[in-house]
């Protein structure tokens, strides 16, 4: 848990996003990872559908005309189509890192979370452990696969394949101080210009997600995060364990009294 | 591109994708940017978060439309009456630049009283042919020049792309009326012309609500004039309708009223269809062009030599008085020794047109069984050509078939896999063609260059070996040119000197034989014939056999031996920024913004501090800026031509458009184009409504092919009631050779699909991924159906009109399969361009399968199989 000298990650920001892809395709061919498949969704331009053991970027694209037309004058990096590039989040209390018992899944000098392939087994604790469904096994090999943040690239000075292909500078990649500060920026630049919805996503102060210590790839979204399919309170299912063992020693200590009873009535 | 080349003398992007950046309001119409430029897109991203306004107007909402501040949904096919009505407002309310209109623009010319407009004749120019169904320019020039040039004939061969062979009158020649009240001066004419492009017929034409339209209007003038500029960018959805070169020209009128032509942040962002379709007519792949926009020798305009072919050509003034120079040069580049004095320079080995062969006659020629033979290098026809069913049936003709590509396209497997192979309609062994199919290298394996967009040439260096048996196309042109050279090395006959004088002496390297792509560019830079030093631009060349050049516009770009400025990675110099003039090269001279002298008034100052980019500087005695000056260097502000003064010294210190005779913006075109010297509105060849604006129905000089095989719908036809769009995808590339085998884009966009308004799909009981069925008067297919609020009814001439959009990426192989949307196109030609109209036609729209009895498409079930690493 010792950050290293660095920490590096990502500020996507949804309302630079014009949906290209590029990421997805860069992520894919940088990281030689094979196609999901060849389904057609019907789901607005969304054919990956979610973030995968093999896609690590994922564009999801938000209809939300809810029948009417689109409109004519619209608020200012907003629009009824929404979209934004999702990616593991590198949490600064990485459920998948606590919850993998072999220690495959470390914590790296640039303070990203990286499953190491030699040693994970398969076994998919880190899988229900992420509150964002990133970590996922693969078909091919049974192993558990996400964004690594290109950690073969960092080494070599470059930066992320999905930040170097953005056309639009909608993924940014950096140290998170240093992002984080632009982030706040931006979102001041967005409510000055009427965005009332501006918001941070995965700030250990700003947004939903302060339960986890915030987010190293963290989100500018205009809306509540549901309506980019991202949880609004996520929480480390491990955090949740101590009601549920309470209430189940309760139980059976209820259940061990009734018995009692029960014997002694006859 | 006859649109912008006849208002502003060249055919090309008059500004850069960087320079969207510095622009107040862009205006993306005719495209859908983002989308299909998503790099360019970066600058427009970049304007936005400096507070320029975006407008987006299309019929669909789109991936571009997400990023707009405004969104107008508007009619396919109604774009110009959109920007007429922009050109009224503009004129009505007298919101043009007035200094720079009456300096750099022939609005104060005078025009012939022959001249009748489409508001005297219902619809038609003074001119019009109808048996043959063109037009003699006589009554559209100036007036006292109406006879001087004898006008010659059309015959759909001759390029205007460039302004050249559009009329001879030099400035000084031309009589004016400064106060712009004589009621035949060409400012008084277009305001008459115009006068019922209102936002009411907006309103009516288009279904865009008049209030929009005004604020439309509003932003645009807000953000034009001496501090502000707008930028309008348009891609192939206005080029591909018979009107397309007019819409283009229409532009260009309001760009230059606005004074936004030449300055920095302003301009018409012309966006190419490909990669390097740029480079593609510049060096042209065009039947009718030789490189440097020089028109092909045609048999009917009467070239029997070189004098009268450059007749035609050469203008008094202007850029186009050098043609001799630059035709000269490119004769003494291919023919080399072969090419002397005594032999006209051997302008008899070209070819000489006899008629239209641009692309569609071709096909239409193929299915005639009038063609042998057909090389498709780069291009999948069988997907990508409008009337695709009527294209395969010509395949199906030919003796030979040779496709060089990357993949097996369906234009090599059209025998096999085409929908009426596996309906049952023709077997493979009634078919008699003879399918080569050679494998083609990739850009990584090969050395080269593209023309972007913005005219910059850049060089990429070979990574990889290709593969096996692929090969370049340098490799493959080169090898065939050198094996025909030898079969013909012994011939006496006279039809064979043309190949036997050709200059084909270019080193190879390795064990493949690889050309030297660098001594090829050698050729294109120029040199002097005696020393084989290169040029340094195109005013270096001679017209007298002492220099050879393959391309004029393009001199400049290897200055010296070693230097290739294509190759060149500067990115952003103090001195040039802005510009980037260390980045590439651009044609010509690497000028980036074209026409730049216009950023600076008359007396060469600029217009406003905020919009400095070229000026006259008075302590250098020459031009200065940000830019390379697209000007004569010293030719200073207050220059004025002697009354014999040809070429570019006819032109005063203060006319920017130098390749134009009259060195003026063109908001009339006395020659050069054929469908009028005024952009009209005409209803696509099929369409939904009545032309609201004349009698006149469809462009009278369009080019149709009525025939059973690609017949037309009637006007307002109640079985065909929707407007048929088509269109391209981020993630795929045109007919999708280089993206549907690609398994990390085929998965992204898997299968073709319909994009259909809610409402309709709701009145058809369309449920979102239904199979639908499309038809047309030529075929009908079935594909999927996006149902989506993105794609709104309009309500156009009193009517509730539903549009459907559909890619044309998809075919029958590769990974990403659906059926071929231009089945249901229709082979018609623009007249200027001739280009086809596929973002505006009618259809017919079902819930259902093609055949209701059958099991599932092959194509899909097999594409998902392979997908599955299955079949294979």
């Amino acid at each position: 848990m010792t950050p290293g000298p660095k920490r590096l990650g990502f500020l996507t920001d949804a309302t630079l996003c014009i949906g290209c892809k590029a990421c997805e395709v860069a992520c894919k061919q940088w990281n030689q990872l094979p196609m999901d498949g060849l389904e057609l969704t019907a789901n607005s331009y969304d054919n990956t559908k979610d973030l995968g053991a093999s896609t690590w970027r994922h564009v999801a694209f938000v209809e939300r005309f809810d029948g009417a037309r689109p409109s004519f004058d619209q608020p200012p990096f907003q629009s009824g189509w929404l979209m934004l590039s999702d990616v593991c989040k590198h949490c600064v209390r990485a459920g998948c890192m606590e919850a993998c018992p072999t220690g495959a899944i470390i914590r790296t000098e640039f303070d990203t979370v990286v499953i190491q392939q030699d040693v994970c087994n398969g076994c998919g604790y880190c899988v229900p452990a992420c509150p964002f469904g990133v970590p996922d096994l693969s078909m091919f090999d049974g192993k558990a696969h996400k964004c690594t943040l290109c950690y073969d690239r960092l080494t070599d000075g470059l930066e992320p394949a999905c930040a170097k292909s953005c056309p639009t500078d909608s993924i940014q990649f950096g140290e998170v101080p240093r992002l984080m500060e632009r982030a706040r920026n931006r979102i001041e630049e967005l409510r000055r210009l009427g965005v009332s919805g501006a918001r941070i996503y995965g700030d250990d102060e700003l947004g939903g997600t302060g339960g986890i210590g915030g987010l190293n790839a963290f989100f500018v979204l205009t809306d509540e995060p549901e309506v980019y399919n991202l949880p609004a309170n996520p929480k480390l299912p491990q955090d949740e364990t101590l009601p549920g063992l309470l209430s189940t020693l309760g139980a059976a200590v209820l259940l061990g009294v009734g018995l009692i009873f029960s014997f002694r009535k006859r | 591109m006859p649109g912008l080349g006849t208002r502003l003398g060249r055919g090309g992007a008059t500004t850069t994708l960087m320079e969207l950046a510095n622009s107040d309001c862009i205006v993306v119409m005719g495209s859908n940017m983002a989308e299909n430029h998503p790099v360019g897109f970066r600058f427009v991203m970049k304007a936005k978060t400096r507070g320029a306004t975006i407008i987006h107007v299309d019929p669909r909402f789109s991936r571009t439309s997400a990023m707009a501040d405004y969104f107008v949904p508007i009619r396919a096919g109604s774009d110009l009456v959109f920007l007429g009505a922009l050109v009224s407002y503009v004129l009505e309310r007298e919101a043009y630049f007035k200094e720079y209109v009456l300096a750099y623009t022939n609005a104060a010319a005078i025009v012939s009283d022959e001249f009748e407009d489409t508001e005297d004749l219902d619809g038609l120019f003074s001119g019009f042919d109808p048996g043959r169904g063109t037009y003699t320019t006589d009554s559209w020039q100036y007036a006292g020049s109406e006879s001087g040039e004898g006008a010659p004939e059309h015959h759909g061969q001759d390029a205007q792309s460039m302004g050249h062979r559009q009329g001879g009158s030099r400035p000084n020649d031309l009589s004016t009326d400064p106060t712009l009240q004589h009621p035949r001066c060409v400012f008084q004419i277009l305001k008459r012309h115009y006068r019922r492009y209102t936002p009411e017929m907006v309103e009516e034409a288009c279904g865009v609500p008049k209030e929009q339209f005004l604020r439309i209007a509003e932003t645009i003038v807000d953000n034009s004039g001496r501090e502000r500029t707008t930028a309008f960018a348009y891609a192939v959805a206005w080029t591909q309708h018979t009107t397309g070169t007019q819409i283009i020209s229409c532009c260009a009128i309001l760009q230059l009223l606005l004074g936004n032509i030449g300055r920095p942040g302003g301009g018409i962002m012309a966006l190419r269809g490909h990669a390097t379709i740029q480079g593609s007519t510049d060096i042209p792949t065009l039947y009718n062009l030789l490189p440097g926009y020089l028109p092909m020798p045609s048999v009917q305009d009467g070239h029997r030599d070189l004098a009268s072919y450059l007749e035609g050509v050469v203008t008094p003034a202007g850029g186009w008085f050098n043609a001799p120079k630059y035709m000269v040069s490119l004769l003494k580049a291919w023919y080399g020794e072969g090419a002397q004095p005594a032999n006209d320079f051997g302008f008899q080995y070209l070819p000489k047109l006899a008629g239209d062969f641009s692309f569609q006659p071709m096909l239409l020629a193929m299915k005639d069984g009038r063609m042998r033979g057909l090389f498709c290098m780069g291009q999948n026809p069988a997907v990508g050509a409008q009337n695709a069913r009527l294209v395969r049936q010509g395949l199906a003709r030919l003796d030979w078939l040779v496709v060089r590509d990357i993949f097996e396209t369906e234009t090599a497997a059209f025998w096999k896999d085409a929908p009426e192979v596996l309906d049952g309609s023709i077997a493979p062994s009634e078919i008699g063609t003879e399918v080569f199919l050679l494998p083609a290298a990739v850009t990584p394996e090969k050395d080269g260059s593209y023309t972007n967009t913005m005219r910059l040439v850049q060089y990429h260096d070979k990574a990889v070996d290709p593969p096996g048996d692929a090969r370049s196309e340098a490799h493959f042109v080169y090898h065939l040119g050198r094996r025909l050279r030898e079969l013909y090395a012994d011939s006496t006959l006279d039809r064979d000197r043309p190949i036997q004088a050709l200059t084909w002496e270019y080193p190879t390297h390795g064990p493949l034989a690889e050309p030297d792509v660098e001594a090829i560019l050698a050729e294109i830079n120029g040199w002097t014939v005696g020393d084989r030093r290169p040029v340094r631009s195109y005013q270096d060349l001679r017209d007298d056999g002492s220099t050879a050049c393959g391309c004029w516009i393009y001199s400049g770009i290897r200055p010296e031996p070693g230097r290739n400025r294509a190759r060149e990675r500067q990115a952003g110099p103090s001195a040039s920024e802005g510009a980037y003039l260390g980045w590439g090269y651009s044609w010509p001279n690497n000028v980036r913004v074209l026409y730049n002298r216009a950023s600076a008034d008359p007396e060469g100052r600029p217009w406003s501090e905020r919009k400095r980019y070229v000026w006259w500087s008075d302590d250098e005695q020459r031009w200065t800026g940000l830019d390379t000056p697209d000007f004569p260097p010293t030719k200073a502000p207050g220059y004025q031509p002697a009354a014999d003064a040809t070429g570019l010294d006819g032109h005063s210190g203060a006319q920017p458009f130098l390749m134009l005779a009259e060195g003026l913006g063109r908001l009339f075109v006395p020659k050069g184009l054929k469908d009028g010297p005024l952009p009209t509105h005409y209803e696509p060849f099929e369409s939904p409504v009545s032309n609201p604006l004349y009698g006149q129905q469809v462009n009278p000089a369009a080019i149709g092919h009525a025939r059973a095989d690609n017949a037309y719908h009637a006007v307002a036809d109640a079985r065909y009631p929707h407007v048929l769009t088509t269109y391209r995808l981020t993630e795929h590339h045109t007919a999708g050779a280089m993206s549907r085998w690609v398994p990390w884009l085929a998965e992204l966009q898997p299968e073709g699909f319909a994009e259909i308004g809610t409402e309709l799909a709701a009145s058809l009981g369309i449920d979102n991924g239904d199979y639908v069925v499309i038809s047309t008067a030529r075929g009908a297919i079935e594909t999927r159906a996006l149902v989506t609020d993105r794609i709104a009814p309009l309500t156009v001439g009193g009517r509730r009109l539903h549009q459907v959009g559909m890619p044309w990426h998809y075919g029958y192989s590769g990974l990403a399969r659906g059926a071929v949307a231009n089945d249901l196109t229709t082979l018609v030609e623009d007249p200027d361009s001739f280009i086809h109209e596929a973002k505006a036609l009618t259809c017919a729209l079902r819930p259902g399968r093609l055949f209701d009895d059958v099991t599932p498409m092959r194509p899909l079930s097999r594409a998902r199989e392979r997908g599955r690493g299955g079949e294979g």
